[in-house]
């Protein structure tokens, strides 16, 4: 049956589009767009007036923890929380256990996550080294054949520089990027916060900008030298995006991502009275100068999206010590909620530049097929209710894990609908998979 | 009686309250010097002493503490508790907790070890020392100390000389000393030295005799061996020879300035012989202090008013 998204405020950057009109959909696919368009007589129609329809948001960044701790998020949950923030596909990290470093671990993801129309669609990432060891190269190849779209080591970035040549070179053949955690580990230590501030008063063991930086500054000069697409996974520093912007300016093959934790929180927000685990981030909350820098970067182009880095972990995790806490916030159902009450809705950040960091920087990432408001596009949007106000709580997630940074606060504007592939994964609210 | 339920970060105490804690553990001291040194003040209370790392000295002095006020002390230490078989911080928090425990004094590795406790136990808690974050009873017990010799604590130059970034000492000495109206220089090689000293509130220095001459008050902290493993000195050797105490330097100091130190002492490193056992140095004070300040801490926490001696 055809769908008519009726009344809906429609922004495409890709095409200019910024106005109120409706969109007509059918098996999948936009058939007219327009407010004089000819309506079939079986119509299911959905009136979005008030709301905002864009397409489909990707998060190139999420741990779904599937296989081997599916206590903490499996596939299902994991694509649950994306449909419920928002998001019509998401990039499941490779750090699981075992590691996704076969294709015979892709095809697994993808025959878990079942996906139909109506349904989060994974694009499956595999590992760079074998078991995310950084010692041999893992079958890319392989992985490729069954499905994947993009390579990392993310959690544990390549340490040798050596090796890290070898899987640019050799990635470059299947035109895949590599995305990058960049922390030299030697530097870095054993920190669980920013070098600076919060370390000196918790007396927790400082983490420097400079462990980052470092390595950042590395992978650009081999991306350089390889010609392989290289994009910084979670940067959290002013240096760090100005080092990104040169080398782009430069014609490198780099791009970059920033967490709405890193734009939105700093080491100020961990307090003495409390040391509060869901704060514990790798790469940790830097400071208030860097969320200004950040936001800039954003908004100005030089950082080219955003990814969440949703990190799910059970609460008997999250309730150890500081230093025996896992790192991490969950992130997916909080992320647009964050960028519309800080970016968005206070006018710093226009609706067309959300739509580029959401949902046509990602897909560009990866080489998956663009969302457009236009005849023929596969119909993968997100409806926003620009409006809605609510409070973080556990109550409300859809994901397994409750660790969000941002319990508490009260945001406005969400989604309310999503729709992949012309059929509904989240309406009025309630995810339907 | 303090408005605090714990003792868990300087910080959070004023002035005022810092100097009825060391007013009531004066009284305290005098009981300590008598033939029967009991007082019956806590008759009928629980301490936990919980030490999650091995700590003879601060336990003991602990132990002394609530024994002289008459409460039920029970040492519950890493080696006879399940934390190292895998029971988590909180569990073994809710298991003394159902035990009707009053007070706790917590030593950990781990920094913010002493708020997990007041999540899950109704008990007062005592940070004992919480990994590189806060000693609060040692800077209470210094202060004493400082006190007692010297007649005041404002105004004075307190250089505190070592290894700033891994001491509890500082995290609640420096504090401290700001409180009171001291002014705290933290002096140490950089290797040694926090991201920010300035967010404790120290100024910082790495050439102890460019301070010496000005200092009222020197102290010394602990040189641990793993700091040699960890590269941050070259050897014990140039460490005393940059900032240990020795005649020379005790030359250099001011007339009446003294030697403080936590203990124990690594002789002939921080500290030479002499200058460890001349009339500047009050570090069997600071131990003997250690027992009253604990004792009024305890006191205070649980409810007592006055100077709790005359119960």
């Amino acid at each position: 049956m055809a769908l008519l998204l009726k009344n809906a405020h429609v922004i495409d950057p890709q095409n200019d589009i910024d106005e109120v009109t409706d969109v007509l959909v059918r098996d999948g696919l936009v058939v007219a767009v327009g407010t004089d368009i000819e309506l079939p007589e079986k119509l299911l129609v959905k009136d979005c007036a008030g709301k905002y329809l864009i397409p489909g948001m990707v998060d190139v960044h999420v741990h779904f923890r599937d296989p081997g701790q599916e206590y903490k998020e499996d596939i299902l949950t994991g694509m649950r929380a994306a449909a419920h923030g928002g998001f019509t596909g998401v990039v499941p990290m490779a750090n699981t256990k075992p590691v996704i470093d076969t294709g015979a671990m892709v095809e697994y993801l993808l025959e878990k996550a079942a996906w139909e129309p109506g349904r989060t669609r994974i694009y499956p990432l595999g590992a760079c080294t074998k078991g995310l060891a950084g010692k041999e190269l893992a079958e890319m190849g392989d992985m490729v054949a069954a499905g994947a779209v993009a390579f990392s080591d993310d959690g544990h970035g390549i340490q040798d520089g050596g090796m890290m040549r070898q899987v640019l070179d050799y990635a470059k053949m299947f035109d895949a990027p590599v995305l990058s955690h960049c922390q030299m580990e030697d530097i870095v230590g054993a920190g669980v916060v920013n070098e600076g501030v919060v370390s000196t008063r918790l007396g927790l063991t400082g983490w420097p900008a400079a462990g980052e930086e470092t390595q950042i500054a590395r992978d650009i000069e081999l991306a350089r030298l390889t010609g392989c697409h290289v994009h910084i996974q979670h940067l959290t520093t002013a240096r760090a995006v100005d080092m990104v912007a040169h080398a782009k300016a430069e014609g490198v093959p780099v791009t970059c991502e920033v967490t709405p934790h890193h734009l939105f929180l700093n080491e100020d927000d961990i307090k003495a009275d409390s040391y509060s685990t869901n704060l514990k981030m790798n790469p940790p909350l830097r400071t208030k100068e860097d969320n200004i820098a950040l936001q800039e970067a954003l908004i100005d182009g030089r950082i080219d999206m955003v990814a969440t880095d949703h990190a799910p972990h059970a609460a008997h995790e999250k309730a150890l010590e500081f230093n025996h806490a896992p790192f991490g916030t969950t992130g997916l159902e909080t992320a647009l909620g964050l960028l519309l009450t800080h970016l968005v809705l206070p006018g710093k950040m226009s609706w067309q530049r959300l739509v580029e960091v959401t949902s046509v920087a990602p897909r560009k990432l990866i080489g998956v097929e663009q969302v457009e408001l236009v005849e023929g596009s596969t119909a993968d949007y997100t409806i926003v209710d620009p409006e809605a106000s609510w409070t973080v709580e556990e109550d409300d997630f859809y994901s397994r894990s409750k660790n969000s940074a941002f319990l508490g606060q009260e945001l406005t504007g969400r989604a309310t609908d999503v729709f992949v592939d012309g059929y509904a994964s989240m309406e009025d609210g309630v995810v339907t998979f | 009686m303090l408005q605090h339920k714990h003792l868990i970060d300087i910080d959070e105490y004023s002035a005022d309250e810092i100097i009825e804690i060391l007013d009531t553990a004066k009284s305290f001291k005098e009981v300590n010097d008598r033939a029967i040194k009991k007082l019956p003040t806590l008759r009928g209370r629980t301490i936990i002493n919980l030490f999650l790392e091995p700590s003879t000295r601060t336990r003991t002095s602990f132990e002394i503490a609530g024994k002289r006020l008459s409460g039920d002390v029970i040492n519950f230490s890493a080696s006879s508790s399940s934390t190292t078989k895998g029971e988590t911080l909180a569990d073994t928090a809710e298991t003394l907790d159902a035990m009707n425990c009053d007070l706790i004094v917590v030593r950990s590795k781990q920094e913010g070890a002493p708020r997990i406790l007041t999540q899950h136990m109704g008990a007062h808690v005592v940070n004992g020392g919480d990994g590189k974050h806060q000693h609060p009873t040692q800077a209470l017990l210094d202060a004493f100390t400082i006190r007692e010799t010297l007649g005041h604590l404002d105004g004075l130059k307190v250089g505190i000389v070592g290894d700033i970034a891994h001491s509890r000492v500082v995290g609640s000495l420096v504090p401290l000393l700001n409180i009171m109206g001291a002014e705290p220089i933290v002096i140490g090689p950089p290797t040694l030295m926090p991201a920010r000293p300035d967010v404790l509130g120290a100024r910082c220095s790495y050439i102890l005799d460019d301070v010496l001459p000005e200092l009222d008050v020197v102290y010394m902290l602990r040189i641990q061996q793993e700091r040699l493993e960890s590269a941050a000195l070259p050897s014990l050797r140039e460490y005393a020879m940059l900032y240990g105490i020795n005649l020379a330097r005790m030359d250099a100091m001011k007339d009446d300035a003294i030697i403080m130190h936590p203990g124990p002492i690594n002789r002939g490193v921080e500290l030479s012989q002499d200058a460890a056992d001349s009339d500047r140095a009050v570090i069997l004070d600071q131990v003997n202090s250690g027992v009253a300040v604990r004792m009024a801490v305890m006191y205070l926490l649980l409810g007592g008013e006055g100077n709790g001696a005359a119960a």
